[in-house]
């Protein structure tokens, strides 16, 4: 089947919440969820905690599977093709989870390695993107508990760069990093693009960075896609000065965490 | 090929590692795993009877070897929703046999060099000295049992998965319940008759029987620095039961650990805390 680099066609996908020992309920993560982002392009997903975005990566990563709807990453439908998918993807989340005991390069080999990679050149080029995303190379010798979370965040990215995959999922990869870190994952994900035409879909509650990043952005609430295209049209679309406003108005909440219902919240954090 | 080998790499790569880094609890489990054989193996010593020794000594030996196999296989994934690791792991293109494969074999030189570790221990304890006994039967016992164990810890893998905590919980259970009636430390006729049938259920009960039989325990014959290890065919009947048990539990353990992955991805039960 041709398709772009991502195809997303009314993904469903639900979560039974438990209530008590007896009683169950279904809870939709994803309502009927479509969108497409072409080779090479940015794609930021917006929404508050819950909305659906962390369900939505992975069930593009091959860790969910979703219960209706179709998925085609550059030409590989899911869940059938999982094996190519997974050849194609890097993925970043916003725990950065490691070996917290091993080194840098520790992890960093095993990534390398667990892609069947030569461990010569992925170290080589696990320095390089070190490098580039401001991190002395003395540190890649460094326990990864001995970091900092932004250190920390910026090995995470090196870890799903350096299997040198061409389509990114960044799940909110700059939260809670310190605004120069925060400036060097960027700078570093926009020279990404032009330089090596990866396609990235990003997940963030940062407006600015999605105005930054993104050449078009698509509004999540409530598990449903509720308004999609450039920043600017969203803009003229809910007739606001701010990409702020635009989502406000559009989605009808906030990206806050105590916006969304706290019964939805608890059951979409788990997954 | 050369990808699938550096994949299994990346297993034993990992490992080595963790090892190096978590060495100062790995000296304490080995240090806590011999002084556990030591003090079942005294027990023999102070009791001035040669062949019970020899029973609790293999006993020790045997159960320390098994159980470390199955609980290192089984324990895998605990570790990695412990670490926040498995989505990483479970999205790389690797298949699950590789993984699996890779886990246990480092699971399984792992497992030896402790147990080399506890028999050189055990050596200050007690005057062990395997002349006589039938070694090369005992290794061959050995991995055989492997393969049956392996598949146990694969099947037993599978609770983390489904939930993170009480799924290691439930693998100690599990492995509590083998010691309990495999007849490591004592005959299995000495437990309560509604318990006995069990013990025909564990690969562990053969491996011990045959390895007794191998090393020469309980024949009058055998004394200290002579030991009267029986040939492989008296063994014959236990080698059958593992080799089946084998042939039957790692493909389960694969099939098994293949279905609940799946279950898990639907139920979206593969994050951290499950």
């Amino acid at each position: 089947m041709e398709c772009p680099a991502i195809y997303v066609r009314n993904l469903r996908k639900s979560f039974r919440k438990r209530h008590g020992l007896l009683r169950t309920s279904q809870l939709a993560a994803l309502d009927d969820v479509s969108f497409e982002v072409e080779t090479g392009e940015t794609y930021g997903l917006l929404g508050p905690n819950g909305s659906g975005k962390s369900s939505l990566i992975r069930i593009l990563s091959t860790l969910l599977i979703a219960d209706s709807g179709e998925v085609c990453l550059m030409g590989h439908s899911l869940p059938e093709d999982q094996a190519q998918v997974r050849r194609i993807i890097g993925r970043v989340s916003v725990d950065a989870a490691f070996y917290k005991k091993l080194s840098t390069r520790e992890n960093l080999l095993y990534t390398a390695l667990l892609y069947g990679q030569k461990p010569a050149d992925a170290e080589k080029r696990a320095l390089e993107i070190l490098g580039r995303l401001g991190l002395e190379t003395t540190k890649f010798s460094t326990p990864l508990e001995e970091m900092s979370r932004g250190m920390q965040q910026k090995i995470s990215i090196a870890r799903a760069l350096v299997i040198d995959p061409p389509l990114l999922l960044l799940d909110e990869p700059t939260t809670g990093l310190d605004p120069r870190s925060r400036r060097d994952v960027q700078s570093f994900l926009e020279e990404l693009r032009s330089r090596e035409g990866t396609t990235i879909l990003l997940t963030t509650h940062d407006m600015t960075e999605a105005e930054r990043l993104c050449a078009r952005i698509g509004f999540l609430a409530r598990g449903k896609l509720v308004a999609e295209g450039t920043a600017d049209e969203l803009k003229r679309q809910a007739g606001t000065a701010t990409l702020d406003d635009a989502f406000i108005k559009l989605t009808g909440e906030g990206l806050l965490t105590d916006e969304v219902r706290p019964e939805e919240a608890e059951v979409l954090e788990e997954v | 090929m050369e990808t699938t080998l550096r994949q299994t790499w990346a297993f034993m790569f990992r490992g080595y590692h963790l090892t190096r880094r978590y060495i100062s609890w790995v000296i304490v489990f080995n240090f806590y795993a011999l002084v556990t054989s030591a003090t079942v193996a005294l027990i023999g010593v102070a009791a001035h009877d040669y062949q019970l020794t020899l029973t609790l000594v293999v006993g020790a030996l045997l159960w320390n070897f098994l159980s470390m196999l199955y609980n290192e296989i089984a324990m895998s994934i605990a570790y990695e929703r412990w670490e926040g690791t498995l989505e990483y792991t479970f999205m790389a293109p690797v298949s699950r046999l590789i993984h699996l494969f890779g886990i246990s074999l480092f699971s399984l030189i792992n497992s030896i060099v402790q147990t080399v570790i506890v028999l050189v221990g055990l050596m200050l304890f007690t005057d062990l000295n395997f002349q006589g006994a039938n070694v090369v039967g005992v290794l061959l016992v050995l991995a055989v049992s492997t393969v049956a164990f392996i598949g146990l810890g694969l099947i037993a893998a599978v609770l983390p998965v489904m939930s993170a905590e009480r799924g290691a919980e439930a693998t100690h259970i599990f492995q509590g319940s083998l010691l309990l009636v495999s007849g490591v430390y004592y005959p299995v006729e000495v437990l309560p008759r509604w318990l006995q049938p069990l013990s025909a259920l564990s690969p562990a009960t053969y491996t011990l029987t045959a390895c007794r039989k191998l090393i020469g325990v309980g024949k009058i014959a055998s004394r200290p620095g002579h030991l009267v290890g029986s040939s492989l065919s008296a063994v014959g009947p236990e080698l059958l039961i593992l080799a089946v048990m084998g042939a039957v539990m790692l493909p389960l353990g694969l099939w098994v650990f293949g279905r609940i992955e799946a279950w898990a991805k639907r139920r979206g039960k593969l994050k951290r805390t499950g």
